[in-house]
C-alpha cells in the first residue's frame, strides 16, 4: 500500500482538525451518517435472529481465515474448472502489473471499472493510467469523486463529504453534454449520470470490478451493489477483470445465506440492494481472470489480535455510528480505508513507519459503537489499543495526545484524567472552549463509557 | 518462489498454531409465513416497484395489456430483438424471496440473457406463487451456482447523493411484478 494514497501527509490529528474547521463537510457528514443510521437500525431490529447470524458471520470468516492456503488452491481449482484463469499477486506493484499486461492483451485502450477497494487500495488507476490506459470508474459516487478529481472518503458512498449543489458543480463542469439547466435534484443528478455512462458501457470491451466474497466450494463471485452499473460492467464486456483481496473467501454455497442478510442490512440499510450478481468462471463466452491479491493481508493474518480485521465485510456500519469519524471526514485517515475499520487495518497493511500511520490507532475514543454495529463482531477496540502498544513510542505518544487534545481540547484535564479515569466522564465538556467551540455548537461530543476508557489507559500505562 | 506459492507459505507461517472454530448455525433457516404471497407483495412494493396479484388464467391478458404498444424483448418467445432500441422485457424467474422483497433470475428458459433484463429501461417479471420461499436461506438452497445468478430488489437505485435512495440510474427505471397464484 503506497504511504502517500491521498497526497496527505502530516497526521490524522491535523488532518482532523482541518476538516473539523469546515462547516459545510460536517454538515453533509452529519447528515448523511445519522441517515445511515436511523435506516440500518430499523432493517436489523426486523430480524430476530441478527445476533445468531453475525456469530455465525463471525466464526464462518475465522473458520475460513484459520483454513485460508487450502480455500484459496480450492478456489482456484473450482474458478479453472470452470473456465477462468487466476493470477496470484504478492503487492500491488504486482496486481497491477498483472492487470495492465491482460488489458494489453485485449488490444484495449479503455477499461470500465465497477466500484471496488482493493483496486484503490493498490492504486490501479494510476499505475494503468502509466501504460497508456484509461479506466473509467463507473459507480455514481466514484464518478463524482473522479471527476472532481478529489478522494473517496466513505467506504460506501464514496462521495458522502459532497452535497448535492456540489454534485451539480462538478456536473456542470466536467461532464460533456450536461444540459445547462441541471438542477441539484437528485433524481436529475442520477439522470446526467445515466446518459452520460450509458454509450461507454455499450462500447467497453474491458471490465474490471472487485468482488464482496468469493465462494472455494463452487469458484462463483459475488458483487452487490445498486445502481445497476456493477451488472453492466460485469456482463457486457468481453473480457472481465476482478482484483479481489485473499480475505474475501467463504467456505461454502450455503455460507451466503449468513452473509446476504448481514451485508445489505448493515451497508445501505436495505433488506437487500437492488442487484446482487453471480458467476462462476467464465460465463455467456466472456473471458475471465481472477487475480488474488495479498499486499499485507498475510502480516495482518500473524497477528493474533489484528488478524480479527480481516473478518471485514466493509459495510461501513462502523463509520456511520463513529462520533470521531463523523467530526473529521474519512480523508484525514489518508487511505482508503477510513473510519473505524480504517484506523485498524490501514497500520496493519502498511505498517506504523510513518507519523500518520502511526496516529490512526489514536483516531478513536474508544467508545465501542463501532464494535456494537459491526456485523462480524470485529472488537475494534480491542485492535486499537493493541496497536497502540505497538506504535513507534515517541510518535504514538505525540500524536496520542494530540488527539486526546483534538477530542476534549484540554491537555492539562486529560493528563489528570489518568489519575480520576473512573470519573472521566463528568469531565467532558458540553462545549468546547476557544477555536474548537464552533464544532460543538453543532453537534455533541461524544459519550466516552467509563469503562473502555479506563482499559484505554491502562494499556497505555503498561506499553 | 512464485508468488502463489509464496503467498501459501506466509499463510502457513501465520496461522500455524490458531485454534479453528466451530460454525454456530443457530439462526433461521426457514420460517413459517402465513400469507407468502402476501408478504412478497408487501416487500417489493416497499422498493416503489409496481405488483400485482393475479389467478394464473388471467395472467397471459394481463401481460398483452401491460406491453400493448410497446417494444418488448420476450426470451425464448417472439419479440423485439435490439436491445439498445427495446422498451422493455418480460421474463420468467428461478426463486422469490417474500422476507426480502428479491426476484431472482438464473437466466434459463424465460429468463434472457443477464443483458436482456439490463439494458433496457422495463422489466416486466413473472412470479409463479410456488417459486416464492420465506427466507434467503431457502432460496440459496434452491439455486445452482454454477448458472449466473442475477437478485434484484426493486429497480436500479442509488444512495450515493446525501444517502437518500433515488430510483434508477443504470438498470430498468421501472420493475414490475406479477404474482401468479
Ligand atoms: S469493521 Fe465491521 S462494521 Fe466496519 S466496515 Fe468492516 S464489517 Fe463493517
Amino acid at each position: 500500500m503506497s504511504a502517500t494514497f491521498l497526497g496527505m501527509p502530516g497526521n490524522f490529528p491535523k488532518n482532523a482538525e482541518k476538516a473539523v474547521q469546515n462547516s459545510q463537510l460536517r454538515f453533509n457528514l452529519r447528515k448523511a451518517t445519522h441517515t445511515i443510521r436511523g435506516k440500518r437500525a430499523s432493517v436489523v431490529g426486523e430480524l430476530p435472529d441478527w445476533q445468531e447470524l453475525r456469530a455465525a458471520g463471525k466464526a464462518i470468516k475465522d473458520h475460513t481465515l484459520r483454513n485460508l492456503d487450502r480455500y484459496l488452491v480450492q478456489m482456484e481449482e473450482a474458478v479453472t474448472r470452470a473456465g477462468g484463469t487466476v493470477h496470484w499477486a504478492r503487492d500491488a506493484a504486482e496486481a497491477n502489473r498483472i492487470v495492465a499486461d491482460l488489458v494489453k492483451a485485449t488490444g484495449e485502450t479503455e477499461v470500465v471499472k465497477v466500484k471496488s477497494m482493493a483496486t484503490q487500495e493498490i492504486n490501479l488507476n494510476d499505475a494503468l493510467a502509466a501504460e497508456g490506459i484509461t479506466a473509467y470508474e463507473t459507480d455514481l459516487a466514484e464518478l463524482i469523486v473522479q471527476l472532481g478529481d478529489d478522494f473517496p472518503s466513505h467506504i460506501l458512498v464514496p462521495a458522502i463529504h459532497r452535497n448535492r449543489s456540489e454534485i451539480r458543480e462538478i456536473f456542470l463542469e466536467k461532464m460533456p453534454k450536461v444540459p445547462d439547466n441541471l438542477t441539484d435534484d437528485p433524481p436529475a443528478l442520477a439522470e446526467a449520470a445515466r446518459l452520460h455512462l450509458r454509450e461507454r458501457f455499450l462500447k467497453s470491451k474491458v471490465a474490471i470490478s472487485g468482488a464482496n466474497f468469493m465462494v472455494a466450494e463452487t469458484g462463483t463471485l459475488v458483487v452487490l451493489e445498486s445502481e445497476g452499473n456493477g451488472r453492466m460492467c460485469l456482463t457486457l464486456p468481453r473480457t472481465l477483470i476482478s482484483v479481489v483481496g485473499i480475505e474475501k473467501l467463504l467456505p461454502s454455497w450455503r455460507d451466503l445465506e449468513v452473509f446476504l442478510q448481514l451485508l445489505p442490512r448493515s451497508s445501505t440499510g436495505e433488506r437487500m440492494n437492488p442487484y446482487t450478481s453471480m458467476w462462476t468462471g467464465a460465463v455467456e463466452g466472456q473471458d475471465f481472470h481472477l487475480v488474488l491479491l495479498d499486499n499485507g493481508r498475510t502480516d495482518v493474518l500473524a497477528d493474533e489480535v489484528g488478524r480479527q480485521a480481516l473478518r471485514c465485510i466493509r459495510c461501513s456500519a462502523c463509520l456511520n455510528v463513529c462520533p470521531v469519524y463523523e467530526r473529521a471526514g474519512g480523508h484525514a485517515y489518508g487511505s482508503v480505508y477510513p473510519g473505524p475499520i480504517g484506523a485498524i487495518l490501514t497500520p496493519q497493511l502498511r505498517g506504523m513507519g510513518s507519523d500518520l500511520d502511526a496516529s490512526l490507532p489514536y483516531a478513536s475514543s474508544l467508545c465501542g459503537a463501532c464494535y456494537e454495529v459491526c456485523p462480524v463482531a470485529i472488537d475494534i477496540p480491542e485492535v486499537l489499543v493493541d496497536l497502540r502498544a505497538k506504535a513507534p513510542h515517541a510518535a504514538a505518544e505525540r500524536a496520542g495526545m494530540k488527539v486526546a487534545g483534538w477530542i476534549f481540547n484540554d491537555h492539562t484535564r486529560l493528563a489528570k484524567a489518568q489519575r480520576v479515569a473512573t470519573r472521566l466522564r463528568k469531565l467532558v465538556p458540553k462545549r468546547l472552549p476557544g477555536p474548537l467551540s464552533a464544532w460543538t455548537d453543532t453537534r455533541d461530543i461524544p459519550d466516552i463509557p467509563e469503562e473502555s476508557f479506563r482499559d484505554w489507559w491502562e494499556r497505555n500505562e503498561r506499553a | 518462489m512464485s508468488a502463489r506459492d509464496e503467498i501459501l507459505a506466509r499463510i502457513g507461517r501465520a496461522v500455524a498454531g490458531a485454534q479453528d472454530v466451530e460454525i454456530p448455525r443457530g439462526y433461521r433457516t426457514t420460517q413459517q409465513v402465513e400469507d407468502l404471497v402476501g408478504l412478497f407483495a408487501e416487500r417489493v412494493d416497499d422498493y416503489r416497484a409496481i405488483v400485482h396479484v393475479l389467478p394464473a388464467a388471467e395472467v397471459p391478458a394481463k401481460i398483452d395489456e401491460i406491453v400493448a404498444g410497446r417494444r418488448m424483448i420476450r426470451p425464448g418467445g417472439d419479440g423485439w430483438e435490439d436491445l439498445n432500441t427495446a422498451d422493455g422485457v418480460v421474463t420468467s424467474c428461478a426463486v422469490a424471496i417474500a422476507e426480502t422483497g428479491t426476484i431472482v433470475l438464473d437466466h434459463g428458459p424465460g429468463q434472457g440473457t443477464r443483458a436482456q433484463t439490463l439494458v433496457p429501461d422495463y422489466h416486466l417479471c413473472v412470479v409463479r406463487a410456488d417459486q416464492i420461499v420465506s427466507g434467503v436461506p431457502e432460496a440459496i438452497a434452491r439455486l445452482d451456482p454454477a448458472r449466473p445468478l442475477t437478485w434484484i430488489s426493486g429497480p436500479s437505485a442509488t444512495s450515493d447523493i446525501e444517502l437518500n435512495r433515488v430510483e434508477g440510474v443504470h438498470g430498468p427505471r421501472t420493475l414490475e411484478v406479477i404474482i401468479s397464484t
